[in-house]
């Protein structure tokens, strides 16, 4: 009846998953419980859960991604302290656990935090930077969100039923097959992945589509703001390699499903295979999350700079080189595994070549701050934080590309320390930068600014002194994933490290108190005219928060910074044009389907790990079934009457005019 | 936001229109129903020459593998064609793009895969039942 399900998947003998899975059930109960008291399901369900509107969309992917960000950091606590402490004993986490939280710690932060914090970002800032007033497909947008939330949902219950995959974040074969792997922590990964990627390739089809298709009148390709560029480059990839992934765990999954031999040792398998693909799909997978980062540091240098980005047809042409030469490097992530020099050197040199394209990058920042007028607010600040250490991450990457010196630095410490060093300032600076930079966009408050730069000081310091202690292990041979520390010569180093967290941990909590600090005070924090940070892109010409349609009438671009020109010309002395007289605006209508197709998911993934077919095929029925309801819908737009739009907008014009005047007098 | 609400603002590069609301393209050679009609007659035959190449002695040998690789790229062609309308016209750019965007990465995909996988085959001991796969 329930499969392989029985009371021996509840891990009763490990106090610490038990204790903190049911810490967070009766968070999770209480906050329910506090929600429904408060009669507040209906409004939850009406406007946000079925929600098909971008921007909320947006804030929910960052929601789950900031949740997760936490999980995946207590998972880093854990194993920075066990593994300090097992240089005086014996450690708190035996092997077999030790393995599930750094596999569940790096699938967690890609997929889970990375990827969800900056198609958020993306999902908010989009449509509003292109003038327009949705995505091109509202509802499958939902759908991308919700699977997106059910991959992470499958995740974190295989803490308490059953167990996570002790293989690292991506399950190397033969290892993860059914010979080496046969618990169900393999599973748990297979399914969580492929639920969660079919959400992320809709996401990504459809935010090609709509900066293909959808863009403001006037809006040529070279008009777009370059946050909007570097998002179609990063989605591009999206749509060409995560087919990649679903094609490779689909092998992995027929191989232990069904008995197939596509990465086995024996019977013509081969696990290298494996190892190849993955990483077809894994180095691209890095510029899917750090280019849409490029992008809003482009963004936040140029606005905090007041000057218009230096160097833009430049950018983009970094952009879509990074985007294609993504596709050739992926060997160097197993350079010694024993491919022959000719590809190994290929390769090599095509690594170290696409660090002149971020190469680029950095000298246009670099430039657009020279001469500016900067100023020093938190987005500004983490934009600095990153620039200045991830050029130190990518060096040592230039050196990690030279093959010869891989065979000494692969898999150790050094590799760790590396790509921490570009994912943290790249994804992780970059998330925090663009979650303080449009925050006051989407709620109509600012964050606070004294725990906002507090945030950004002991997250900048306690990152480099965890991470440069670890270079320096990884150097004196310390490799990764190493259960006990059997060397005391790298306790200096590692005890650095160990403090280095408990500062990052400071910056963690300073981050959380911001948002509550800053949601107690948001009346003195108020965003009145919808441009906080004198911006340069058209969504600062939106009120904060912008109304479900965004723009009364769609803005009409002629040049790069559309807003800032009608902004100057205002503060001229120039009356705005007011438009004699509204159209009704028709808008998406919201829909269950997304919350209901991943409910089923959830179920169809949760019925496979287990074995328990029955319920995968009634998953499969209701998923269908939820497929037709709305394929058959009738009505899918309503319509916002020409009055309220008119009312929306010349209030926004009133806030604007005074703005204006204000500045006007001002100077 | 309706495909409508687009076209009133004239806005550029928005001539691809959503399913099923596509005006007939005066580039395509054919279109409407005769156009689907004849694609399909293109593929049906395509399908049954792929079968006929591997069921009878028509073709040499060993060229049956590149006679079947030919006639899947007629196939692809025809689907493209017909079927997606890809036109050589300016409202296709985009599209003609992300094909060869796609195929670029395909082919990159592919060939670096099969040059990666014979090199460390090669490097590999020999071992029973091992897959020689490129080498």
């Amino acid at each position: 009846m329930l499969g392989k399900l029985d009371w021996a998947a509840i891990p009763f003998e490990e106090p610490i998953p038990l204790i903190a899975a049911l810490v967070v059930f009766l968070g999770m109960v209480g906050l329910f419980a506090w929600v429904a008291l408060k009669g507040w399901l209906p409004y939850l369900w009406r406007e946000w859960i079925t929600s098909v509107d971008h921007k909320r969309i947006g804030v929910m992917y960052i929601i789950l991604a900031m949740l997760m960000l936490l999980r995946g950091f207590v998972d880093a606590i854990m194993m920075r302290t066990h593994q300090t402490a097992t240089l005086f004993g014996e450690g708190y986490l035996p092997p077999d656990h030790y393995d599930q939280i750094f596999s569940a710690h790096g699938t967690i932060m890609i997929f889970f935090a990375s990827m969800p914090f900056m198609i958020g970002l993306m999902n908010f800032v989009v449509p509003l930077q292109l003038g327009v007033r949705d995505v091109a497909f509202p509802t499958l947008n939902s759908v991308g969100f919700w699977l997106t939330a059910s991959g992470a949902l499958l995740v974190n219950l295989s803490l308490v039923i059953g167990e996570f995959a002790r293989t690292g974040w991506l399950p190397y074969a033969p290892l993860s097959e059914l010979e080496y792997s046969p618990g169900v922590g393999v599973d748990y990964y297979l399914w969580a992945i492929q639920i969660s990627g079919v959400g992320t390739l809709v996401t990504g089809v459809n935010l090609v589509t709509t900066i293909l298709k959808m863009r403001a009148p006037g809006m040529g390709y070279l008009r777009m703001p370059i946050f909007c560029w570097t998002s179609l480059a990063s989605c591009m990839l999206i749509v060409a390699a995560f087919p990649i992934l679903t094609a490779t765990l689909a092998m992995l999954t027929l191989d232990r499903y069904l008995g197939f031999h596509f990465f086995t040792n024996t019977a013509g398998g081969n696990p290298m295979m494996f190892v190849n693909l993955i990483w077809a799909w894994g180095h691209p997978e890095v510029y899917i999350l750090v280019l849409p980062a490029f992008g809003l540091f482009s963004e936040i240098f140029s606005t905090f700079s007041s000057k218009p980005l230096f160097g833009y047809r430049s950018m983009v042409a970094a952009t879509l080189f990074i985007c294609v030469v993504s596709f050739t490097v992926w060997l160097h992530h197993f350079f010694t595994m024993g491919a022959g020099a000719d590809v190994n050197a290929a390769f090599g040199i095509a690594t170290s070549v696409i660090a002149v394209g971020t190469g680029v990058k950095i000298y246009n920042w670099m430039f657009t701050m020279y001469g500016g007028r900067i100023r020093f607010d938190t987005p500004m600040l983490w934009a600095l934080g990153f620039i200045t250490t991830f050029t130190v991450g990518g060096m040592t990457g230039v050196l990690l590309a030279v093959p010869a010196a891989d065979f000494v630095l692969h898999n150790s410490m050094f590799l760790v320390a590396h790509f921490h060093n570009v994912i943290i300032s790249g994804v992780l600076f970059g998330a925090f930068a663009g979650y303080t930079f449009w925050f006051p966009k989407a709620f109509g408050f600012r964050l606070h600014e004294g725990w906002g730069k507090a945030a950004f000081w002991f997250t900048l310091v306690g990152f480099i002194l965890v991470f440069v202690p670890l270079y320096v292990v990884g150097l004196q041979g310390m490799t990764r994933r190493l259960q006990s520390i059997p060397v005391d010569g790298w306790a200096p180093s590692l005890l650095v490290a160990l403090f280095g967290v408990a500062v990052m941990i400071a910056g963690a909590a300073c981050q959380v108190i911001q948002l509550f600090v800053s949601i107690r005070q948001r009346d003195s924090l108020r965003d009145e005219t919808g441009d906080p940070w004198d911006g340069r892109s058209l969504e600062w010409s939106t009120p904060s928060p912008p109304p479900a349609f965004n723009f009364a009438r769609l803005p009409h671009v002629e040049d790069e910074e559309p807003y800032w020109n009608i902004k100057q010309r205002a503060i001229e002395g120039q009356p705005p044009e007011v438009p004699e007289s509204y159209q009704p605006i028709e808008m998406p209508k919201n829909s269950p389907t997304g919350f209901v197709s991943a409910f089923f998911a959830t179920l169809i993934g949760f019925a496979l790990i287990w074995h328990i077919w029955w319920l995968a095929i009634l998953g499969m029925i209701g998923a269908y079934a939820t497929f037709v309801v709305f394929a058959w819908r009738d009505e899918a737009e309503y319509e916002i009457p020409a009055s309220e739009v008119e009312r929306v907008d010349r209030e926004r014009l009133e806030t604007r005019q005074a703005w204006y005047k204000r500045r006007e007098e001002h100077a | 936001m309706s495909v409508k609400d687009h076209r009133e603002d004239h806005a550029p590069d928005m001539d691809d229109a959503a399913p099923g609301q596509e005006t007939v393209n005066e580039r395509e050679p054919v279109g409407g129903l005769q156009g689907y009609v004849i694609g399909f007659g293109f593929a049906v035959l395509l399908t049954a020459a792929s079968f006929a190449v591997v069921m009878t002695d028509l073709v040499y040998g060993p060229a049956v593998v590149s006679a079947l690789v030919v006639l899947a790229i007629g196939q692809m062609g025809v689907h493209l064609v017909f079927f997606l309308h890809l036109t050589t016209g300016p409202d296709n750019t985009n599209n003609v793009l992300a094909l060869a965007f796609g195929i670029f990465v395909v082919v990159l995909v592919v060939l670096g895969s099969i040059w990666i996988m014979s090199h460390l085959n090669h490097a590999m001991m020999p071992m029973p039942g091992m897959n020689r796969f490129g080498s």
